[in-house]
């Protein structure tokens, strides 16, 4: 037998890498329907905290008012300078008033 | 079949040997390509699973809120205004809130000053109860996972004290037990004693709360007893939320109602693609490697048109060399995108976006600790895979289609590296 067979072939050890990606994302699809189906409880008291408090935005953005409670800012507050101006607030970047503030100005 | 399968084998086992004859300049285009996915993916899960969730928990969040406007901005609604919406048919229950903002410059933090109500409008109609159970006030259960939300019950929101989210006890390194100070309206300092923190897997809505009593929050803002923040209405029949908040705005015309729906779908627009630095990022990222790989793909080099005349020379099918390049795209391609998925996943979902969080944060000091619900769609997946996949295999095969289907003799002689 030579060298050459025992060693394995290159389109194998390909298989091989590819076979165990999948298996990660089959592992990583598997994780993610567990851990949705395990955050249902959290999910419900959230909810229910938000019932609660009567609460309307999450917390995610602090650092201006209209990025803490974006549905319930004035109507002019985000983009004060110009519309394509970039933000004074860094997370002013990423999100943008709702749909519905554009629609309920005069 | 099995010829068929050995066939591509050979191709696939002579494929990767001429990638890894230019290894170098082959990793660097699958390191690149790998973190384009990676970055794309992470993009899509963090924003798809904030998007789930915040509209998710927020289905809960008052039917109606109307605020009123002043100048063309938000300003204190008064509670002579209550009767009226009161009076409006189809209206099941109306509440106020109270609630403000409140910088903290010892910390640089902006918290959210909140006067929990005693009852909520949307328990009435339905008669059901929420989840909320005892709280301990010992802070060594605060990290526990099955440390109740929040309680009106277990921990008694009396004058002189408040319960404060995670984020607030984090950033002022404080403790239930202890006193946090304000400064009132009018200069003076109110210590209030900290009776109880919401549970640290709310803090996505809780972070920057700090719950207080009326009275409280009264004398810290020097608000009239007249005047709420804002209030809420709900609806006998939920299929007339429109027709109320159409009349709310014909009786009360200087006030603004928000509908529960507009705070969804404000969720599920969240993200702003057409502008600021996120696109200017990903538009700079995406586009320095598709001209990366189109350089690659598209523009054979002489070593590589040598090769394919060789090959032609020595008896391959042009339909051969297709299948070689079709192997070496999709070789990079495929791994470079499972590789990208599978970290942008582990980024995500294990780590909380770590690498986001700076951007994320901006200039905030107080940013919830949390790890978003794993929502994954097959539909993201398949949209990402071909955004990246399909365009550069396809990018590999054509020009090398050009390359093959030319003379051996000219693409040997027209060569030399």
């Amino acid at each position: 037998m030579s060298s050459s067979e025992t060693l394995m072939r290159k389109s194998s050890k390909l298989l091989l890498v590819v076979s165990a990606q999948l298996v990660v994302c089959m592992l990583l699809w598997a994780h993610s329907s567990l851990s949705r189906f395990y955050s249902q409880e959290r999910l419900a008291e959230k909810r229910a905290l938000v019932g609660r408090l009567m609460l309307t935005d999450i917390a995610l953005f602090t650092e201006a008012r209209y990025t803490r409670h974006l549905t319930q800012a004035d109507l002019n507050t985000p983009f004060q300078d110009f519309p394509m101006a970039l933000e004074h607030f860094p997370s002013g970047s990423f999100v943008q008033p709702g749909p519905d503030q554009f629609r309920r100005l005069p | 079949m099995r010829d068929l399968i050995e066939k591509q084998r050979y191709i696939i086992d002579f494929t990767l040997s001429s990638l890894l004859r230019r290894k170098v300049k082959n990793f660097g285009l699958w390191l690149l390509y790998m973190l384009v996915v990676f970055l794309l993916a992470s993009v899509m899960f963090f924003t798809h699973a904030i998007k789930k969730e915040a509209v998710d928990i927020l289905s809960h969040s008052p039917e109606i809120i109307v605020q009123r406007l002043m100048a063309g901005r938000h300003a204190l609604f008064p509670v002579g205004y209550l009767d009226t919406l009161k009076n409006i048919r189809g209206v099941e229950a109306v509440g106020t809130r109270l609630w403000g903002y409140y910088y903290d410059a010892s910390s640089g933090a902006n918290y959210t000053l909140l006067v929990p109500p005693e009852q909520p409008l949307n328990e009435n109609r339905s008669g059901r109860k929420s989840r909320v159970v005892a709280v301990e006030e010992d802070p060594k259960a605060r990290h526990e996972d099955h440390r109740p939300l929040f309680s009106m019950e277990g921990v008694t929101l009396e004058a002189g004290s408040v319960i404060v989210g995670n984020g607030v006890a984090r950033v002022r390194q404080t403790a239930p037990g202890e006193f946090i100070t304000f400064r009132a309206y009018d200069g003076t300092l109110m210590n209030l004693k900290i009776a109880g923190l919401l549970s640290s897997s709310s803090e996505l809505v809780s972070t920057d709360l700090i719950l207080i009593t009326e009275n409280d929050f009264r004398r810290l803002f020097g608000m009239p007893e007249d005047l709420v923040t804002d209030a809420v209405v709900s609806v006998t029949n939920p299929e007339e939320v429109t027709t109320v908040s159409t009349k709310i705005t014909k009786l009360l015309p200087d006030s603004r109602p928000i509908i529960r729906d507009e705070i969804r779908r404000t969720y599920d627009s969240i993200f702003n693609w057409r502008g600021g630095m996120m696109i200017v990022i990903l538009s700079s990222a995406v586009f320095a490697f598709v001209i990366f790989a189109w350089d690659k793909a598209s523009g054979l080099s002489a070593g590589e048109k040598r090769e394919i005349g060789i090959l032609k020379a020595i008896g391959w099918e042009t339909s051969d060399i297709i299948l070689m390049k079709f192997w070496e795209g999709a070789v990079i391609s495929l791994t470079a995108f499972f590789t990208g998925v599978i970290l942008a996943y582990i980024h995500v979902f294990f780590t909380a976006a770590m690498l986001f969080e700076p951007a994320l944060k901006g200039w905030s000091t107080l940013y919830p600790a949390f790890k978003p619900v794993p929502y994954v769609s097959a539909e993201q997946l398949i949209v990402l895979f071909f955004l990246t996949v399909v365009p550069y295999t396809m990018a590999t095969v054509v020009p090398s289609w050009r390359a093959a289907t030319i003379d051996p003799d000219t693409a040997m002689r027209q060569t030399g590296e």
